[in-house]
């Protein structure tokens, strides 16, 4: 690498570093715009002890849940976490530690912790078990709730497109939490579909910054579907998969 | 007779009203796109990262990155916008959103609700529900009125862990359209077919009941 150039060319390269019992910050919703072969580098690397902030922990066989069978993660942070039944027995048996954050104020930790701010306040959870243990604050007669901001060891990014310099455009709604995991990483690795050279992306259109990336990789995405809902013609259907 | 599903789906559509953005939960109050009046333009919010959610793809148009909150493939509508999930919350939390509409477990007198976790039974997260119902002043809460076996969801006091304290002014169920104030419910509408009485039953917190009740219309 020289300069701005931050292309790496194996996956072994773009983790290096991450260690035992580090905190990771990984974007993606359900399994939408996920880091998925950043997740298969974690499990092939068998790093253990990690901390997981994503808003949901994948399903079973694929996204963060690839890495429960080998107890890799201690904590996970995150806001929903149905999809998965490995999950739900190492969380009952006390085997994995689980932090369930409301997902407006999980986006709000990575952006405050990206941003420099430590802490907020804000409305939601207040009065629920999420308020446990914080300091609450009334302002114009309004209860808040103070929430810490995340920083993590490194943060896994998924984006579609991403110059040699690290600027990042996302694709529809597999943006999610990508660009705020992006600010909050003390390593951020990102990777995209397609890397393309420096002055091809209209600066205009950047959604992230290359200053907030660390390492940029391009991989092949399997971009499973969760749900796959269509309609035949004019009238809404659903159909479960 | 109860309401269907649908039918609390098109009962809550008649809410709706001209340039609303609205964030519509999942489960029954997905449906409610199905039953947007004629006439009116609406704008749904989707809480991962969409505003202006149109149907479901074709086949052909299926596409791995872009989804709904439930997680479903969707379309896009024209006019729609992308952003990320400190945005969409943005919205949310700033009081942008005009309508939102979502389930619960049980609702108490006191505007409380609880929607998302049964101790020891299901643990899944509460998503972006405590964010909606802190944000949103006008909320409608979908739901069933009781358990198969006849057991009230809506409550002197709420039991399960809270969603959200005191956020919530009206209810429709599949028996009644209830709004919630001064720490007690108010029948405004019964189902087709369904008497004030049945409700009085099932419902376990103080029901005020004031002159004729009308029967909902569709």
């Amino acid at each position: 690498m020289a300069g701005f150039d931050k292309v790496v060319s194996s996956y072994e390269e773009a983790m290096a570093g991450l260690n035992d019992d580090m905190t990771v910050i990984a974007g993606g919703f359900g399994l939408c715009g996920i880091p998925e072969n950043l997740i298969a580098e974690i499990k092939r690397k068998g790093t253990k002890g990690l901390t997981l902030v994503s808003n949901n922990c994948g399903v079973d066989d694929f996204g963060l849940g690839v890495l429960l069978p080998n107890r890799q993660i201690k904590k996970i942070v995150a806001s929903y976490v149905g999809e998965n039944a490995e999950f739900e027995r190492q969380m009952m048996a006390g085997e994995l530690e689980v932090e369930l954050t409301p997902q407006g104020t999980l986006a709000e930790k990575m952006r405050a912790g990206g941003a420099g701010i430590p802490a907020f306040f804000t409305a939601t959870g207040v009065g629920t078990p999420v308020a446990e243990g914080k300091e609450e604050r009334t302002f114009n007669g309004r209860d808040y709730i103070l929430e810490e901001a995340l920083v993590g060891d490194f943060a896994i990014v998924k984006a579609w497109k991403a110059d040699r310099y690290g600027n990042l455009v996302f694709r529809k709604t597999a943006r999610n939490f990508n660009p705020l995991a992006a600010t909050a990483g003390k390593m951020t690795v990102v990777e995209v579909e397609e890397i393309v050279e420096v002055g091809e992306l209209d600066p205009d259109q950047i959604h992230t910054p290359g200053i907030y990336v660390n390492r940029i990789i391009q991989g092949t995405f399997e971009k499973r579907i969760e749900q796959r809902t269509t309609r035949p013609s004019d009238q809404y259907e659903t159909k479960g998969e | 007779m109860a309401l269907s599903r649908e039918q609390i789906a098109q009962r809550v559509a008649q809410e709706l009203k001209d340039g609303y953005y609205v964030n519509l939960g999942i489960g029954i109050p997905t449906l409610i796109a199905n039953y947007i009046p004629k006439g009116i333009e609406v704008m749904l919010q989707s809480e991962n990262g969409l505003l202006g959610m149109g149907q479901f793809p074709t086949i052909d148009e299926i596409d791995a990155d872009l989804i709904n909150a439930g997680k479903q493939t969707v379309t896009m509508a024209s006019g729609a916008s992308i952003f990320d999930s400190a945005e969409s919350f943005a919205m949310i939390r700033g009081g942008h959103v005009d309508l939102t509409v979502l389930g619960a477990f049980e609702v108490d007198v006191n505007g409380n609700i609880a929607s998302y976790m049964i101790p020891g039974k299901l643990i899944k997260g509460m998503g972006g529900a405590m964010d909606l119902v802190a944000g949103a002043d006008n909320i409608i809460v979908t739901m069933t009125h009781a358990s198969k076996h006849g057991v009230s969801k809506l409550l002197a006091q709420c039991t399960l862990p809270l969603t959200g304290k005191g956020c919530i002014k009206k209810v429709l169920t599949d028996l009644a359209f209830i709004e919630i104030r001064e720490g007690k419910f108010h029948l405004i509408e019964r189902a087709p077919g369904v008497t004030v009485e049945e409700i009085i039953k099932l419902t376990e917190g103080e029901l005020v009941i004031n002159g004729d009740i009308p029967e909902m219309r569709f």
